[in-house]
């Protein structure tokens, strides 16, 4: 029973982790680029929710509130994009990195000022307490984020494989000078997936802040959430949540069966694992291109 | 016959090189015309000028009555344009139908609500799609292949299959860059039969760089010699072949 408990806290816990790993890939497959704000853009979409709905702030109900945070983070999302790393165009992968890591270090910043740094929690109808089934007690907030997760995943897949633009952002990341030639609007479509990955890092905000207390620094868990996106395999979105959720459930199975500490070097032992023995990812779907 | 492309005066400056050279020249609906010249004359940048990835200094271009310099390379394919490269620019990591389908593009008339949902709209379109790049796949015996991944395929077939993905887009004008170099003598003589079906049957205008001149005087209707970017003769693969300038410029001086 306590394995049961284990594994559904576990799950939960790495969809969220799943969700900003697929940020990462979203990104990285469409353009090539490492956004290492994206664990900050997912704690800033879940303190504009937070702002939105706590009746401390604006007090909205939260089914505004939710898609309304959601929509103003792919807004800002396709805006950094379009202002800031259009015209990194053709620098070194080094100057995006060291921009998305300044930037993390602003969006923190910045959300500190706005919301203060103490921690806060969100009023969301997700988190209505626990329920029992059993003898096992699940939290409603982990069961809505495992069926949250389970669904946004089923509509990107169905986005990537169905729509015109999803398939537009296929084609424009595997090969950008044919994609223009197919009549793909390559720098508007890698627009849209930058607003597209800071939907995603809303929702996993969102879901965050309904398990429990949120402050700025919260998104310093898009370190894990890399190494989750590393361990699926970094060019691929299936293993980007397979990533999350094995270091979501490792955490609490580590802490409960192994000495105090080991949860927290647990998913960073199994990242080196997975680098030293299949560098490509455990669920890498193709070879990283080679010359 | 009207003149469906035509190129006034461009001139296309890198620096201090002059990559084109105040060229005209204009291409008529229906027939198969092709450019040839040495190394670094300038043929594919002619090609990239229609197709937009670069500006030209002065000149103009037009194709059936638009200015394309007043578009994006990305809205040029809209207009009926669809080219191949000379290095081969496919989708790696998908496979032959899944490039042949992303030719399609711009058919694509439904929006992302019904595509979604998956409306009948959607799937009739589809079904035309499908229908439309299986008709490529017959035509270019591509049947063997379909479901492969680009990135296992022999270099003969990669430039089949992005033939193949410039004719799924149901051009007007097809720009051939280098279509037989690196092919072997059989593959180039299927080539040959397919650019010559490709405008009897499918009435699509041809334009082409390539080196082979069996091949070029074989398929084409009139050819354009350049060196330096300047035009050097036009005619017939005849004409063009006996010019003394021609001669020169491919042999040197005293060759002739």
């Amino acid at each position: 029973m306590e394995v049961v408990q284990l594994l559904v806290s576990g799950l939960a816990n790495g969809c969220v982790y799943g969700l900003i790993a697929l940020g990462f890939v979203l990104i990285y497959k469409a353009t090539e680029q490492v956004n290492f704000a994206q664990g900050d853009f997912m704690m800033l979409g879940a303190f504009v929710c937070l702002g939105l709905t706590n009746a401390h702030y604006m007090g909205l109900p939260f089914w505004i509130a939710a898609p309304l945070a959601i929509a103003i983070m792919a807004v800002l999302g396709y805006l950094l994009d379009f202002f800031v790393l259009r015209h990194l165009f053709g620098q070194s992968q080094t100057a995006v990195v060291i921009l998305t890591i300044a930037l993390g270090f602003v969006i923190r910043f910045v959300a500190g000022v706005i919301w203060s740094h103490e921690p806060q929690t969100l009023e969301s109808p997700l988190a209505i307490g626990d329920f029992n089934i059993g003898g096992v007690v699940l939290g409603m907030a982990d069961i809505a984020v495992i069926v949250v997760t389970v669904l946004l995943t089923y509509f990107l897949y169905q986005f990537f494989q169905r729509t015109k633009l999803g398939l537009a952002m296929q084609a424009a990341s595997q090969n950008q000078m044919a994609a223009y030639f197919m009549g793909i609007p390559v720098k508007r479509v890698q627009g849209m997936i930058w607003g597209l990955s800071g939907a995603v890092a809303a929702v996993a905000g969102i879901l965050f802040a309904s398990k429990g207390a949120i402050d700025p620094n919260a998104g310093l868990l898009g370190i894990k959430a890399f190494a989750a996106a590393v361990i699926g395999g970094f060019g691929s979105l299936p293993g980007a949540l397979m990533g999350g959720l094995i270091v979501g459930v490792i955490e609490p199975f580590a802490s409960r069966y192994f000495p105090a500490g080991y949860s927290q070097i647990a998913p960073y032992t199994l990242l080196l694992f997975v680098l030293v023995f299949r560098p490509h990812g455990l669920f890498s779907q193709v070879r990283v291109k080679k010359v | 016959m009207s003149t469906l492309l035509e190129i006034n005066n461009a001139t296309l400056k890198f620096g201090g090189v002059v990559a084109v050279n105040d060229l005209t020249f204009s291409v008529e609906e229906g027939e198969v015309y092709a450019i040839v010249g040495p190394n670094g004359a300038g043929k594919s940048t002619v090609f990239n000028l229609i197709s937009r990835f670069y500006n030209p200094y002065a000149g103009s271009i037009t194709f059936d009555g638009h200015n394309l310099l007043d578009r994006n390379a990305d809205s040029v394919a809209d207009l009926g344009i669809a080219r191949t490269f000379q290095n081969i620019e496919l989708f790696d990591h998908a496979t032959v139908l899944q490039n042949l389908l992303v030719g399609r593009h711009r058919h694509r008339k439904t929006n992302l609500v019904q595509e979604m949902l998956f409306t009948p709209k959607v799937r009739q379109e589809e079904k035309r799609h499908r229908e439309a790049v299986e008709e490529v796949i017959d035509f270019l015996d591509l049947q063997p292949y379909r479901d492969k991944m680009i990135a296992g395929l022999p270099y003969g077939v990669r430039k089949v299959v992005e033939l193949g993905r410039a004719l799924a887009s149901g051009p007007r004008l097809l720009l051939l860059d280098e279509p037989a170099s690196g092919l072997s003598v059989e593959e180039t003589q299927d080539m040959r039969w397919w650019i010559d079906d490709i405008r009897k049957q499918m009435g699509i205008t041809v334009l082409m760089v390539e080196h082979d001149m069996g091949l070029v005087s074989g398929v084409s209707d009139r050819v354009l010699a350049l060196a330096d970017g300047a035009k050097l003769a036009e005619g017939t693969p005849q004409q063009v072949q006996s010019d003394p300038a021609v001669i020169e410029a491919y042999l040197g001086a005293g060759a002739a």
